[in-house]
């Protein structure tokens, strides 16, 4: 299908819309202290007050300079000043348009794109992800081409890589990929898609297959179209919008085809960004045929551990004797104010002990690719959520997103307390079929 | 409305500075850059706007005393600011100033729980203070609304209250000890550990003096011992008068609520929507009281509210004694102010204090102004004390709006002053209500305040143009002069 160009005054519509949005800031400062910026620096550019103030001169006088760009840049995009905003400012398309505006408009230096081309022609595609695994075991980098060398982008991606590597399951034993229909064990509830992702197919397809199991035994046949792709949400938040549109109208059709009543995503980001894909391709110009398209499809759009409570428990939970460490995924609590229905579900396993994290507002650094575009102040932030895991004295660390549980268990190796990270589909699939805490763990 | 051009450049004289500042705060510890310095323009009140000459972010007492010691030697102006989330523009920068910002000193030194005190640095969240001190069983009292992100040494500046100071008191009631950096550069400690130092009672006359005689560094502040028992209680009523009967006669019966808090119709409107706070139906007051101490007391006390609010014509009442349930019911009130955005575009927070009898009369006459000029105005107050928040809503986009909303909003000091009141409870006079102070004070009081400013400051370079009138401010537009102001004239003010 394609798609007609927008009409002329599109652009500048969508220009007032975001006047409108700047305008709901009334100033007072309730989103500092949840900022992981203003944690780290303590400065008010580098808070969303003063962010949305560096928009508004962006906006009023029509100038980028590069100063904005560079606290645009340092946003994490974790949408906590979203949650603590007692005016409802709509952070997240604020920063969605600026982003868009910035890779529109500014010039970065060319180290800067060649990094940043090589993250986009890697993270969204699982195929090629997967592919990496292999070079990645000799860390240091078979094959990596004297142009990625000298760009310094085999020491940013690398380690990210590598770190993915050491924590992730073994390559030599994958779960065997999913079909492409997961029948319900005995009467059918739902029937429901579900996507596979990039970073959790290519790395923890272990928790793709938890998930469909889990499914399957609460009632559901899961659909797992074997032609999806990325849900763009990478690219969406760096402002690549034509590419995360592009990747958004394949999913729509992906999921429009197998005719299912919900989308069941388990990982934070993606499912944050599926459910505003209207969002998404307005930005990004498309014409209200596709925005309505895209509007259906995200109003199936489900996080698991919501799909799950809604459905209600049908199997029986085996005890699980484990004190976890539950973690907010930024994308799951401020994106998608998922909050309670992982806990929930976690304490419906006997056994199980479920404590929170100090701070827990506060994102651990992961934030898509932000920890390869700022390592060293992703690094920072990894190792204060660290220390906060560490101090709730857990064996496992449960969160539902496959960027902050790789985060969180290298800044855990990195301060030398190795703690084991899980997924909460993975928990629930280990209570569900009986596991012992030994076969869940992989001890 | 006070509102400076965007300086692109910073002044000459202080660019001269910078140098100096970067030697004492470090490369990063200095903003020079135009978009940079003028995110920090206003602070919680943002019709006020001026963009700082330069802005610096000290670590250390050591370099915000240097900073200052290098503005007194230049005579630059400087001025404080914590977290920026004032509501009466006492942290409005001055455009050829140096604005002292302490974000960046956010450590909590020490959690002294045998002598019940905490000692921290200015930029100390409030609420962090009660999160180190509760694992111990003890908090910190004094809780502003904004207390999750309001810094410490900003409510000594300003002496801030919050909805318990019912009981609890102000800040001023809970700061044992002071180090301060004086308009001159001098790093001088004020009190101690021990809860009363004889002579002069230095920290009463630091706290609230907005920044005017210079900049809290370390704060010792008490902890408080949690109570055995909390109960929160709303109650809702369908009228405003009936609400402000049954305060009445709360205090009346002797029961000392730690807060008692009111919102009218327009303010729960806005918190639903903000935070769907969930308050009853059809609700034209609710009214939130807590009561707290040993469980006995508590329980005696809470019936006997229960049974006064009944009276007052209340139709429904709703006690919470979980943490849960409690943090619901003070979800809508914490929120209101800034909840007020959902239902308008712009609104100005007032702040002012009436006699608790006088509350009835003086909220009717808010509601005839409201209705005469056509400004809606939300209420929100701390009822125990008198303390009114009247919120003037307007739209900025609309021309003419914001004056007439300023228009109504001094109309409500007004009010306040002429009923025996105050034109501020705890939101401080900034710049924005010193040319109130008149209207409160004779021309003596005004000049032995001006007397005792200039003995800690006698260059008037600590945040000027805040807490007491001066004809620029008040008198004159910048730039354009008009003879001998007559304050100047009669001696009620200087001119810096």
């Amino acid at each position: 299908m394609h798609v007609t160009d927008q009409p002329p005054e599109a652009p500048r519509e969508r220009d007032q819309v975001f006047g409108d949005l700047l305008n709901d800031c009334v100033h007072c400062g309730f989103c500092l202290p949840t900022c992981p910026t203003n944690v780290l620096w303590g400065q008010e550019m580098d808070s969303p007050r003063g962010r949305i103030h560096l928009m508004t001169q962006m906006h009023t006088e029509d100038v980028l300079t590069e100063t904005a760009v560079g606290h645009f840049d340092n946003c994490l995009g974790c949408l906590a000043c979203v949650s603590s905003c007692p005016s409802g400012v709509a952070y997240d398309a604020l920063i969605e348009h600026t982003r868009n505006r910035v890779e529109r408009e500014h010039e970065r230096p060319r180290g800067e794109r060649v990094l940043r081309g090589a993250i986009f022609s890697l993270f969204p595609y699982r195929r090629r992800l997967r592919l990496m695994r292999g070079p990645l075991r000799a860390y240091g980098a078979t094959g990596a081409s004297s142009l990625v060398r000298r760009s310094g982008l085999l020491e940013r991606i690398s380690p990210a890589l590598a770190a993915m590597e050491r924590i992730a399951p073994p390559l030599s034993s994958p779960p065997p990929p999913l079909p492409p229909l997961v029948p319900a064990v005995g009467r059918a509830r739902a029937r429901v898609g579900m996507l596979v992702g990039c970073v959790q197919g290519a790395f923890f397809p272990e928790v793709n297959t938890a998930t469909a199991r889990v499914l399957a035994m609460e009632g559901c046949d899961v659909v797992v179209p074997r032609t999806q792709g990325c849900c763009g949400a990478l690219s969406g938040h760096s402002g690549r919008s034509e590419e995360s549109a592009a990747f958004a109208r394949r999913l729509v059709e992906v999921f429009e085809r197998a005719r299912v009543d919900r989308v069941v995503v388990n990982s934070a980001g993606c499912g944050s960004s599926m459910k505003h894909f209207d969002r998404t391709l307005a930005e990004a110009g498309a014409d209200d045929a596709w925005v309505r398209r895209a509007r259906d499809m995200s109003a199936k759009v489900v996080d698991l551990t919501e799909f799950l409570v809604d459905l209600g428990p049908r199997a029986e939970r085996h005890p699980l004797p484990l004190h976890t460490a539950y973690h907010d995924a930024c994308h799951l609590s401020h994106g998608q104010g998922i909050t309670q229905a992982p806990r929930a579900l976690l304490a419906g396993i006997p056994g199980l002990r479920v404590s929170d994290l100090p701070d827990k507002e506060v994102c651990c650094g992961s934030a898509g690719v932000y920890n390869l575009l700022k390592p060293d102040a992703a690094r920072e932030l990894g190792d204060r959520k660290g220390r906060d895991v560490a101090s709730t004295g857990a064996d496992a660390l449960v969160s539902g997103n496959p960027g902050c549980a790789l985060q969180i268990a290298s800044a855990m190796e990195r301060a030398g307390r190795r703690v084991a990270v899980t997924h909460t589909a993975r928990v629930l699939d280990a209570s569900l079929r009986g596991l012992t805490v030994d076969q869940l763990l992989g001890r | 409305m006070t509102e400076t051009a965007p300086a692109t450049r910073t002044p000459a004289a202080l660019a001269a500075l910078v140098p100096v500042l970067r030697d004492i705060c470090g490369e990063d510890g200095v903003l020079t850059d135009a978009s940079r310095r003028r995110t920090y323009e206003s602070d919680g009140l943002t019709h006020h706007r001026s963009v700082p000459g330069v802005v610096v972010l000290p670590t250390t007492a050591e370099q915000v005393a240097a900073v200052v010691r290098l503005c007194s030697d230049r005579g630059v102006p400087f001025v404080p600011r914590g977290a920026g989330t004032g509501l009466s523009a006492g942290a409005l920068p001055h455009a050829e100033g140096v604005l002292v910002v302490t974000s960046r000193m956010r450590r909590i030194i020490e959690i002294d729980v045998d002598n019940e005190c905490a000692v921290v640095e200015p930029g100390v969240a409030n609420l962090d203070v009660t999160r180190a001190a509760a694992p111990h069983g003890y908090y910190y009292a004094p809780d502003p609304s904004s207390q999750q992100v309001c810094s410490v040494g900003g409510n000594v500046a300003e002496n801030s209250g919050g909805a318990h100071c019912l009981k609890y008191g102000f800040t001023v009631n809970h700061v044992r000890g002071l180090d301060i950096v004086t308009p001159s550069g001098e790093l001088v400690s004020l009190g101690g550990r021990s809860p009363d130092a004889p002579g002069y009672d230095l920290i009463g006359a630091f706290v609230g003096s907005e920044g005017t005689l210079g900049i809290a560094t370390r704060i010792t502040v008490n902890l408080t011992r949690a109570p055995q028992k909390t109960v929160t209680l709303l109650s809702a009523f369908t009228s405003m008068d009936a609400g402000g009967r049954a305060v009445s006669s709360v205090i009346a019966a002797g029961v000392l609520p730690s807060a008692m808090e009111m919102m009218d119709a327009l303010a729960i409107e806005a918190a639903e929507k903000a935070v769907a706070c969930d308050y009853p139906q059809g609700a034209a007051a609710v009214l939130v009281v807590e009561l707290d101490g040993p469980a006995a007391e508590v329980d005696a006390q809470l019936a006997e509210v229960v049974r006064l609010c009944g009276e007052a014509g209340s139709f429904e009442t709703r006690t919470a004694s979980g943490p849960e349930e409690r943090a619901r019911i003070w979800k809508g009130r914490k929120s209101a102010f800034a909840a007020v955005g959902r239902i308008s575009p712009a609104y100005i927070v007032q702040d002012g204090v009436v006699p608790r009898t006088a509350l009835p009369e003086v909220l009717r006459r808010i509601t005839e102004l409201s209705e005469s000029s056509g400004i809606r105005v939300a209420n929100v107050f701390h009822a125990g004390d008198g303390n009114l928040h009247p919120l003037v809503l307007f739209d900025d986009t609309e021309p003419g709006a914001a004056d007439r909303a300023e228009e109504v909003s001094g109309a409500i000091l007004d009010l306040c002053i002429e009923h025996g009141g105050s034109i501020t409870g705890e939101h401080g006079v900034g710049v924005d209500k010193a040319c109130k102070m008149p209207r409160m004070y004779g021309p003596d009081d005004l000049a032995t305040f001006d007397l005792f400013r200039r003995s800690f400051d006698p260059d008037g370079i600590a945040n000027p143009d805040k807490l007491l009138p001066t004809p620029r401010l008040c008198g004159e537009r910048p730039g354009v002069r008009r003879g001998v102001h007559p304050l100047v004239e009669s001696g009620r003010a200087d001119q810096f």
